[in-house]
């Protein structure tokens, strides 16, 4: 077995790094772009100098000027200085799924048969890629149950307003769309499925939980009305309890005219458990950079693909990707699409690497990346359940939790004034990221929320609970050192100063910063 | 049920003696003791219909790249595809930062634990504004078309204006974003465009400003290639209607090209997949919007700020989120519009790139492009049958007319592929005024002898 | 450097455990005594002062003699100034009164209080909003939203206030039930008015760049919110308490804070309304909407500080024309409890049971659970 290691004296990378203008020296560059061959000079004359004046660049061009080495020298430092999934016990990173992200699929994307074509090439030199599309296009519908998906969101948040368009097509095409202006959604639905629809037009109606922590099924009947477009909730919401009343709720919403979706970003644990169709929703969508293994980028490249039953698909973004039996090809023709959302056809690096990933796995592995993320999740749960100081949303209820979990710091807090952000903090100084607290309001006090997916070990888990136990016991000891961590991680303590939100003080950029701070 | 032969290498719990002692610590049988909690009519009972896994990493490699050997790429063939993803160099440099894990693989941290991402961003948001000239620019969002969109909303928050002008010109698949994106409160209306220029009719901008717009919109390049020599009096007419301007630009140019700040435009936005990102098939795309330092228009971001800070440790440069309250993590619905996972990554690799290039690099990169475009029109328009339709000089992208040739682009560009050269965009649908027309796209990746073999492929295409 | 001020109530407290449910009135504190009573506000205090010593360098404290501050803060080794006189060993609301006024004198930056909603409503006659308070909780009755959590968290609160950490103050409300009909068995809360606390925003703090919206800014929402929908023709019984009041300042109309105003056409037809006037008012209107906000910590809709609109008054109106409104925050400090309605009237509770709308800020809304 192997060992649980606590990083005791982690130190993580801290260079005091300048900011990239302070490495400047005028006269340097970092590479040097093709020449121009003489015949073409020659041919061509100086035509920059013959440009009319009025679409010449005339100021100078501020960007610093540095060597190759001092270029990779600080982006280098700079990593070091930044926590990813694939170097760091990640799990702490809830409604995220941060799993590994294999090195076989970066090395699949750097092929110049996927990284050098352009989108724009014909369908039929590119025939391999709209076979991945097509492919992965299956995955995400055996996953879902769904008939048709668009892959062109360019992430969840995407798709959430991608679904939110083709609801407001869906009614236009009725005739009801002024009348059902509103949709409904619960608080610990992800703010994406209130502020997209918000987005695209939308009221947005909020349903608080039971007394259970379970959406309130008749909160949501008592919202639901022939005003009511959509409901968008996620499930399991971002605190692990899995929503019963599923199909009440779509039952309730399909009686008052209304379409259902699905937000899917906390699917990772239920890949051949349970899916959307047999909820019955009309909508659902998938955080493909989650799910299905592919990096998260610091946020981003991702892809968010938008799954809809039959009745819907005309509605999709063009073009979609379809198959005569002979050849990939591009179907355009849909009058009643909402157009487009995303340029081309998505994040193609993203379904290419999700798709070799799926590869890897299959439906059997699949649904085991979901078994073990349950297990998991209850694994750390009860050693955490032991700590005194930590608590979680509502402990007592009785319902086993699924993927993630919300635990609160609030014992600690009433004991000894360190709450959730102090601890983050500090949890950083043993070489534990930043953990993801809980997306806003608060309504849970002092929250962390916890997603050890089936990337990580037992000893892992086990790591990161003895970190919040040691934290703990030197948060009572000296509450107030301990409210100045941290010590050990890439950047000490924000000065509540105003730095960030005066706008006379806040910088953008090198230029507003040297204005701003007498630089 | 199929076989489980192996302990996946991605599923370490899952070694039956691990995941044993773990169900035991829980006092389970097995993960059903947990998916109990969903009411079995909610259950899937199915196995997945997805094809059966490679699980050997080789084979696995093999299959994909067996199927991306379909593709034919931009290396082993001469492309002239831009006008939205182009085909420039990507730096060795920025290629391995790109691949760093740390950068690949983190998501949403503070500054505590990732400090280097906040501080990356920041320094391509500022690079970003040097080119720009606007001193605020965002943590990047999906596209080009996606950054005109939030900005559209934006103006119209900052304006209280509800009426958006859009230069007629644009690319008809960015319109459509924008048109879906500003449902249904903003209403988008289209500018007429010269068809011997490209450029913007400023009698017809004149005639649609009203007091109710927001912003006006026009690209420099225009998307069909012509650079607008009225970018200035495009603003000044804006302003004088209480309307703010918005440019889309291809941030490479801006190294010869006046930068939108600099004529006194409110909004810059545009795409960073040229600044060393690779075509990737649309993957590599990113979008920026730059705006003034103003708190009138910083407030009506939706996308995450990123902002330099002080510390406890007097001299370090702290990093965090600038008015992070905008947002809608911070508010929900009442936040500015939505905010979620984009391509901050790109905006990284953006940052190595502009940190490369440098002031002469950009100089250098855009005047040699300048020349080879013009080398590439004229030499082009001499064959028979050939005309460039739109007149004045062009950066990348430029418009061939095959009209007189009696042959449509889709016979020519199934032709060139016999040469291993891939044609330039049909866009014969999309602005059906130029006929049978085509836009090519050259950059610096091209070479005298990748042109000339473009050149006589077209002489021989053409004279059949 | 902040200037605090310091009441101890000392018999605050003390008829809880024998039972007297509160100590109001010289005659309950005699009975108290009697019954074996032990004064334990003092004792509470202590938790909360012995904590602000951290903070000790950072404030000035000013208290008034013996067993109302003077006794604590010297048990808690804290630095301070006695000011006033009381009538030591039969201390009464008017020495609570007395002291809070002479306080005011010495420009505190806050007075800290500790008892329950008898002393709030002492501290409220003599300062009102003038100066911020906050209630360390040492009573047996805690319905105002002014008391800290408990003792130690109003200890950490003023460390905070004394760092300069919190820099804004919001409306709280007192409230206390007649303890004359309390001990007969009646709960009858009333709204006695609003004192100023600092705003600690608990539950949404720690946004990653700090400062928060002021509470002004979400009144300001909800305000312009309803504002905005009123209809013409149409008679709004519009309620007591602060985000009413808020409403009616948008209006530009006078607003009797814990009274109900009746509003039509955007003028006010009548101020203050008993029962009965709202009766006979509202016979003679088509439309009729009533607009209320949540009252108190335990959030009442009907029953508490508005028992002007009655349960006759509801069950004409209708359930369909009452529009509650509420800032966040408001609704967060309750989160996962009902709203509550106590008409007096076991029909007319049962009618409003079940689930309503709340506003929450423009055009941002919450179904919230009703309960009896």
């Amino acid at each position: 077995m192997a060992i649980v290691k606590v990083r005791d004296n982690f130190q993580q990378a801290r260079w005091n790094e300048p900011l990239i203008y302070e490495l400047s020296t005028s006269g340097l560059r970092g590479i040097i772009p093709p020449p121009v061959e003489e015949e073409i000079n020659r041919e061509a004359g100086d035509v920059f100098a013959e440009l009319p004046d009025a679409v010449k660049r005339k100021s100078e061009l501020g960007l610093p000027e540095i060597a190759q080495k001092q270029v990779l020298q600080h982006f280098l430092h700079l990593s070091q200085e930044t926590s990813g999934a694939n170097l760091n016990n990640d799990m702490v990173e809830g409604t995220c799924t941060m799993k590994y992200n294999p090195r076989l699929c970066e090395k699949l994307a750097l092929e110049p048969d996927f990284a050098d074509i352009h989108p724009d090439q014909d369908p039929d030199t590119v025939q391999g890629m709209l076979k991945i599309y097509y492919e992965f296009e299956k995955v995400v519908k055996a996953v879902s149950g769904m008939d048709k998906f668009s892959l062109q969101p360019g992430g969840g948040n995407h798709a959430v307003y991608t679904a939110a368009s083709i609801a407001r097509a869906y009614f236009e095409e009725k005739g009801e769309a002024e009348q059902r202006n509103e949709i409904i959604t619960t608080i610990f639905s992800h703010p994406c499925d209130a502020a997209a629809p918000a987005t695209a037009g939308y009221k947005v109606i909020t349903v608080y939980p039971d007394e259970h922590g379970m959406p309130d099924l008749e909160a949501i009947k008592a919202a639901a009305n022939e005003h009511t477009a959509c409901i968008f909730m996620t499930n399991p919401e971002d605190i692990g309890i899995y929503n019963i009343h599923a199909d009440e709720i779509v039952e309730a919403l399909h009686d008052v005219g209304a379409l259902c979706f699905y937000d899917q970003a906390n699917a990772n644990a239920f890949l051949g458990i349970a899916r959307a169709r047999e909820a019955g929703f009309d909508m659902c969508h998938f955080n493909v950079h989650k799910t299905f293994g592919t990096p998260h980028g610091g946020e981003g490249p991702a892809c968010g693909a938008l799954g809809v039953r039959d009745y819907l698909a005309k509605y999709l973004p063009v073009p979609t990707v379809e198959f005569d039996g002979d050849k990939y090809y591009f179907d355009y023709d849909k009058p009643d699409s909402i157009g487009k959302v995303r340029e081309y056809i998505g994040q193609s690096a993203v379904v290419l690497k999700a798709y070799a990933w799926c590869k890897m796995m299959g439906p059997d592995y699949l649904k085991e990346c979901a078994e073990i993320s349950v297990i998991n999740n209850n694994y750390m749960l009860n050693i955490m359940e032991k700590l005194n100081g930590v608590t979680h949303a509502f402990r007592d209820n009785g319902i086993v939790r699924q993927e993630q979990i919300r635990y609160s710091f609030e014992p600690l807090t009433e004991e000894c004034g360190v709450g959730s952000d102090d601890m983050n903090r500090r949890m950083g100084d043993y070489g534990i990221p930043w953990f993801w607290a809980s997306h806003y309001p608060w309504v849970i006090p002092e929250p962390m929320t916890i997603e050890p997916c089936e990337s990580y070990t037992k000893e892992e888990i086990e790591e990161f609970c003895k970190v919040v136990e040691i934290c703990m016991e030197e948060a009572r000891k000296d509450p107030d050192k301990f409210k100045e961590a941290p010590f050990n991680t890439a950047m000490h303590k924000r000065l509540d100063n105003g730095d960030l939100d005066d706008p006379e003080k806040w910088a953008l950029s090198w230029k507003s910063y040297c204005r701003k701070h007498n630089k | 049920m199929g076989e489980k032969k192996y302990v996946h290498p991605y599923i370490p719990n899952s070694e039956p003696n691990v995941k044993r002692s773990m169900l035991d610590a829980i006092g389970m049988e097995s993960a059903e003791g947990i998916y109990k909690e969903i009411p079995d009519r909610l259950r899937y009972h199915e196995r997945m219909d997805i094809a059966e896994p490679i699980i050997d990493e080789y084979g696995c490699e093999r299959h994909v790249r067996k199927i991306i050997s379909e593709n034919m790429n931009a290396r082993d063939n001469i492309c002239f595809l831009g006008g939205g993803t182009w085909n420039h160099y990507v730096p060795a440099v920025v290629e391995t930062v790109m691949e760093r894990d740390e950068f690949l693989s983190a998501y949403v941290g503070d500054a505590y634990t990732d400090h280097g991402k906040f501080q990356a961003l920041w320094e391509s948001s500022s690079m970003l504004s040097d080119l720009t000239m606007l001193e605020a620019t965002c943590t990047p969002c999906y596209d080009w078309a996606n950054a005109i969109s939030v900005a559209c909303r934006m103006a119209a928050r900052t304006t209280q204006k509800t009426e958006i002008l859009v230069s007629g010109s644009i690319a008809p698949d960015r319109l459509k974003i924008v048109q879906n994106y500003c449902k249904p409160e903003l209403k988008v209306t289209l500018i007429g465009y010269d068809k011997e220029t490209s450029l913007l009719n400023i009698e017809d901008l004149k005639a649609k400003l009203n007091d109710n717009v927001a912003t006006v919109y026009f690209e420099n390049p225009t998307y069909l290639g012509g650079l607008e020599v009225n970018a200035k009096e495009i603003v000044d007419l804006a302003h004088e209607a209480g309307a703010t301007a918005m440019v889309g630009v291809d941030p490479t140019s801006l190294g010869i090209l006046e930068a939108p700040g600099a004529y006194g435009a409110d909004y810059a936005v545009g795409e960073l997949q040229p600044l060393g990102l690779h075509m990737s098939y649309g993957g590599g795309l990113g979008g920026f919007i730059s705006t003034k330092d103003e708190e009138k228009f910083i407030a009506e971001f939706p996308s995450l700020l990123f902002g330099v800070c002080e510390t406890s440790q007097k001299g370090e440069y702290g990093f965090g989120e600038v008015a992070y309250e905008r947002t809608s993590y911070a508010q929900r619905e009442k936040g500015k519009d939505f905010i979620g996972t984009t391509a901050a990554l790109h905006g990284v690799a953006a940052a190595v790139y502009m940190a490369l290039m440098g002031p002469q690099g950009f100089r250098e990169l855009g005047e040699g492009i300048l020349k080879k475009v013009a080398y590439t029109k004229s030499e082009l328009a001499k064959i028979s049958g050939i005309k460039i339709p739109i007149s004045g000089y062009s950066y990348c992208d430029f418009v061939v007319d095959f009209n007189g040739t009696g042959k449509t682009v889709k016979e020519i560009n199934k032709k060139l592929l016999d040469y291993k050269i891939i044609g330039g965009k049909d866009i014969s649908g999309e602005f059906p005024e130029y006929g049978q027309s085509a836009m090519y796209s050259v950059t610096e990746v091209h070479t005298a002898e990748d042109l000339q073999t473009l050149f006589k492929a077209l002489s021989e295409i053409c004279a059949k | 450097m902040k200037t605090i001020g310091l009441i101890i109530n000392p018999v605050a407290g003390i008829g809880g455990k024998v039972g007297l449910k509160g100590s109001d009135g010289s005659e309950t504190l005699k009975k108290a005594l009697e019954l074996g009573a032990v004064r334990e506000s003092g004792k509470k205090a202590l938790v909360a002062l012995k904590k602000i010593k951290e903070v000790k360098e950072d404030v000035t404290i000013y208290t008034c003699p013996g067993e109302m501050g003077e006794d604590i803060c010297r048990q808690a080794g804290l630095n301070f100034h006695v000011v006033g006189e009381i009538n030591s060993g039969a201390t009464d609301a008017a020495d609570t009164k007395k002291a809070a006024r002479e306080l005011v004198k010495y420009e505190p930056d806050l007075i800290l209080f500790a008892g329950g909603d008898g002393t709030a409503r002492d501290v409220l006659d003599a300062i009102g909003t003038e100066v911020p308070v906050l209630g360390i909780p040492t009573g047996c009755k805690i319905h105002s939203g002014v008391y800290a959590l408990n003792p130690r968290s109003a200890g950490s609160l003023i460390c905070d206030f004394a760092r300069d950490k919190i820099k804004s103050t919001r409306e709280a409300e007192v409230m206390d039930i007649d303890e004359e009909m309390f001990r007969q068995g009646e709960v009858r809360a009333r709204l006695y008015g609003y004192l100023r606390v600092p705003n600690e925003k608990k539950r949404v703090q720690n946004l990653k760049s700090g400062r928060g919206h002021s509470e002004e800014g979400a009144l300001d929402l909800v305000a312009n919110y309803i504002v905005e929908t009123m209809e013409p023709d149409c008679l709004y019984i519009i309620g007591t308490g602060s985000t009413t009041a808020y409403i009616m300042k948008k209006l530009g109309l006078p607003n009797t804070l814990l009274g109900a105003d009746l509003v039509y056409n955007n003028t006010v037809i009548a101020s203050d309304c008993t029962e009965r006037q709202i009766l006979d008012a509202i016979k003679d209107y088509e439309k009729v909407k009533i607009i209320v906000t949540v009252i108190g910590g335990q959030g009442y809709i009907f029953g508490r500080g508005n028992q002007q609109i009655s349960a006759e008054v509801i069950k004409k109106v209708g359930k369909e024309n009452i529009i509650i409104v509420a800032t966040e925050d408001k609704m967060m400090s309750m989160f996962g409890r009902p709203l509550y309605v106590d008409t007096g009237d076991e029909a007319v509770n049962a009618y409003l049971r079940g689930y309503m709308r709340v506003v929450m800020g423009y055009e941002k809304f919450i179904v919230a659970k009703v309960s009896d």
